[in-house]
């Protein structure tokens, strides 16, 4: 009975540990809604984010998004050809894009580069006390560091799952048209019968949320970091760690949801 | 006026604040001094609510700073000005960002007064001309003018420094502490200032308070300082090695 007990108190406190983090984290949430309510929000700070968030994420989302693609296509091929379906590769490889590997991947590459940042940022302006100087400057943090990162996530994370689904679908195009020799007429005619602008909608309302979740997560992590330079570090991994999960899972309720 | 009444706080098994009382008269410079790592900082971070005690008061002008909401702490914040022991310089921002910051957050003064402002700050503190460097590119010593000019530049009424001159020049010391009286006495701020330099604490002091095992153990003019027979203070003075506070 001993052993069984035990294991049931640590998984009790695991699961407590869990629960009261994202209290705290929901709580967080709540006062940036409250905080972004108020004017003036300044709009330099935002756009310093979604220069940083998005534009500078282009380059490892056109990769992640052009690789993703080709390689769906070079695998669905051999499955389809079986089965003399070539010609769906196109299709399935959009749809799967648009709805799921557009978002999920572009979030998780934004994570980690600019969740983990945010995590990184806030953190040394913790433990290097700025954060308290703004309090003592009568300046509310959440206001001034958190809005503008979320806002700039929500907002940049969409548009950049648009940039990924594009060249994921051109890379698809490339690959099965070009290099496997698919014909391009029912290729892309597939691709329009089968794909709806529903579809790539729900990609990005799943795309601004996950924008949500790695920004409130990395500015959560960053914001209650302790312990100098190795809580920098740990804030920073647990920002991206979480952040992850929590995208991957929500992922799947939000796919059951939607479709 | 600011107050401490019974204040009592603890990091973990720590006690580095254990019933603290100490009255901080207005419009006078009140020094403390302390061995390091005594508590002084913490102490400071009382006074401006950065910090919650575990149980006491603190007394801002009447009203009890422990029980305010946040809404209400930052009001009574404005009438603050704070230098940071590591100067905690914005270090996104340009030295004059830093310094503009709460220029920007507390008045509706206009681009061109509040460079005007700066510049002056700065010069004051000896650094003109450094508006575009970022913190980042300063030296300590540098950094913390930079954040003394930040402290000063609304002249609120109260101001904290936690070791103005600490990692300064001779002459750089005198000059920050000419500036701190100057301004104390021009605009008639209560100024609170944490130093170890025996020099500049008989020279800027009205009032010393000395911190020892989290209480107020001696509190005194500068000449009554002087003259104290505390075992402790003349330790502290004389930077003994022996006596009632032990290194190890
Ligand atoms: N956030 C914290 N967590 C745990 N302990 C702390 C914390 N802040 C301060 N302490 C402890 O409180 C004590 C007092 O710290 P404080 O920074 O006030 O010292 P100080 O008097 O300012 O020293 P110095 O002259 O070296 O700056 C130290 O022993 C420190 O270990
Ligand atoms: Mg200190």
């Amino acid at each position: 009975m001993k052993p069984f007990s035990a294991s049931l108190d640590y998984v009790g406190r695991t699961v407590m540990h869990y629960v009261e983090e994202m209290g705290r984290i929901m709580t967080l949430f709540f006062s940036i809604l409250f905080w972004m309510m108020r004017p003036p929000l300044k709009a330099r700070n935002i756009f310093k984010q979604m220069e940083f968030v998005g534009v500078k994420s282009i380059f490892v989302v056109v990769l992640t998004g052009l690789f993703t693609g080709m390689v769906m296509t070079l695998q669905g091929y051999h499955g389809f050809r079986l089965f003399g379906a070539e010609t769906m590769v196109g299709s399935t490889v959009a749809l799967g894009m648009t709805r799921e590997l557009g978002p999920v991947l572009t979030s998780l590459m934004v994570t980690a580069r600019a969740g983990s940042a945010m995590a990184a940022e806030l953190g040394t302006m913790r433990v290097t006390e700025q954060i308290d100087a703004l309090y003592v400057m009568a300046a509310n943090p959440i206001k001034h560091l958190i809005v503008p990162r979320v806002i700039a996530s929500v907002l940049m994370v969409p548009l950049l799952t648009v940039v990924a689904n594009f060249v994921g679908i051109a890379g698809s195009y490339f690959v099965g048209v070009n290099l496997l020799n698919i014909n391009e007429g029912d290729f892309i005619n597939n691709i329009y019968k089968m794909l709806e602008l529903n579809d790539i909608y729900s990609g990005l309302v799943k795309a601004a949320f996950f924008g949500l979740v790695l920004s409130v997560v990395g500015c959560y992590k960053g914001f209650n970091t302790t312990g100098g330079a190795e809580g920098v570090g740990r804030a920073t991994t647990q920002a991206v760690v979480i952040s992850s999960i929590t995208i991957l899972v929500s992922d799947y309720f939000l796919t059951a949801i939607m479709f | 006026m600011i107050k401490l009444v019974d204040v009592h706080k603890s990091y973990g098994k720590q006690k580095v604040l254990d019933g603290l009382n100490l009255a901080i008269e207005a419009g006078k410079t009140t020094v403390i001094i302390g061995r390091s790592g005594g508590g002084k900082s913490v102490l400071l971070k009382h006074i401006i609510g950065l910090i919650k005690p575990d149980s006491g008061h603190v007394l801002i002008e009447e009203s009890d700073i422990t029980r305010l909401s946040e809404k209400d702490l930052n009001e009574v914040r404005k009438k603050f000005g704070m230098l940071f022991q590591e100067a905690a310089l914005f270090d996104s921002m340009t030295v004059g960002e830093n310094v503009a910051f709460p220029l920007r957050e507390q008045t509706k003064l206009k681009d061109q007064e509040i460079r005007q402002i700066v510049a002056d700050r700065l010069r004051a503190v000896g650094l003109s001309g450094v508006e575009e460097k970022m913190p980042s590119e300063l030296s300590g010593g540098m950094r913390k003018r930079v954040g003394l000019a930040r402290a000063i530049a609304l002249h609120p009424r109260i101001v904290l420094f936690d070791e103005p001159t600490t990692g300064l020049d001779p002459v750089m010391t005198e000059a920050i502490n000419q500036l701190i009286m100057d301004t104390q006495k021009n605009f008639n701020l209560t100024c609170v200032v944490i130093s170890h330099d025996i020099q500049s604490i008989f020279r800027i002091g009205h009032k010393i308070a000395m911190l020892y095992e989290g209480r107020i153990i001696e509190y005194g003019t500068p000449e009554e300082i002087r003259a104290s027979d505390n075992p402790v203070m003349r330790q502290f003075l004389s930077g003994s090695v022996d006596g009632p506070i032990k290194v190890t």
